[in-house]
């Protein structure tokens, strides 16, 4: 129990720790890169959770997909990006004001609501579970969800093609 | 096993870097970098919550918020990409055309 917690609290903070990088670092090669840890750090999170195909499926689709697609923006789009990151300190101050309230107010929100206890631990595989309910209650959305899916890949390749100057 | 407050607290803290990273940052890519913190900490709510509820329905969420995700990742790359060939830059305070 006692190293459970710990893990628990070493995985939360590589996951933290990334992305405060990812949101405030300089230099986007990094930003980019600390993502990595942010993903990999939700799936621990997942396992601790039970969830154990969601932390598969993120892991191949965040890290292997999302992220690869990301670094590949990055690169193209180099040159000009690492010169010009520098904020105004104007903007910058009221901005994390905020963002602190906000965080107060949601913790505070979540420490006083009195959350229902777990129901016993027990680790079972969700896979079947989860293909069951997608094959049977959640059938429509889920070939909505393909169909979003094929929109969006032929959007993104007729946005991205290069123009052809006549 | 931890109880339910920690995992809140913690997608709460991720949210609230990837507000911060929306708000602050005047990159583009960030920006989008940032969306996909939130969408992360929403996700593991719904775990959490899933495991928790004892139900299955808050993972399921989870897969159509990541297709969501994969989707808006890739049209907003490719907007990002688009917008650079054009403009040579990618910081969103020059992105006034629509302005009048």
């Amino acid at each position: 129990m006692e190293l459970a917690t710990a893990i628990f609290y070493l995985v939360a903070a590589v996951t933290v720790g990334s992305a405060a990088m990812v949101a405030f670092s300089r230099n986007i090669i990094y930003s980019a890169f600390s993502l990595l840890g942010t993903f990999a750090g939700v799936a621990g999170i997942y396992v601790f959770l039970g969830a154990d195909f969601v932390a598969a499926v993120q892991v191949l689709i965040y890290v292997g997909g999302i992220l690869v697609l990301i670094l590949f923006a990055v690169m193209l789009t180099h040159r000009i990006t690492d010169v010009q990151i520098t904020n105004r300190a104007a903007g910058r101050i009221p901005a994390l004001v905020m963002v602190a309230v906000f965080i107060a107010l949601l913790v505070q929100t979540i420490q006083e609501t009195p959350w229902v206890k777990a129901k016993e631990i027990v680790y079972v595989p969700t896979t079947g579970a989860i293909g069951d309910l997608f094959l049977q209650s959640y059938l429509l959305p889920f070939e909505l969800a393909s169909l979003v899916l094929l929109a969006a890949l032929i959007g993104a390749v007729v946005l991205a093609r290069k123009e052809i100057k006549e | 096993m931890a109880p339910l407050n920690y995992y809140l607290v913690l997608s709460a803290i991720i949210f609230a870097i990837g507000v911060a990273g929306v708000v602050i940052r005047r990159n583009f890519i960030v920006i989008l970098l940032s969306i996909e913190l939130m969408l992360n900490a929403v996700n593991l709510t719904f775990i959490a919550f899933a495991r928790y509820l004892g139900s299955m329905e808050g993972q399921v969420i989870v897969f159509f918020v990541m297709t969501v995700a994969a989707a808006e990742a890739v049209v907003g790359l490719a907007i990002i990409i688009s917008i650079f060939r054009h403009r040579r830059s990618l910081d969103p305070r020059e992105m006034q055309l629509l302005k009048w």
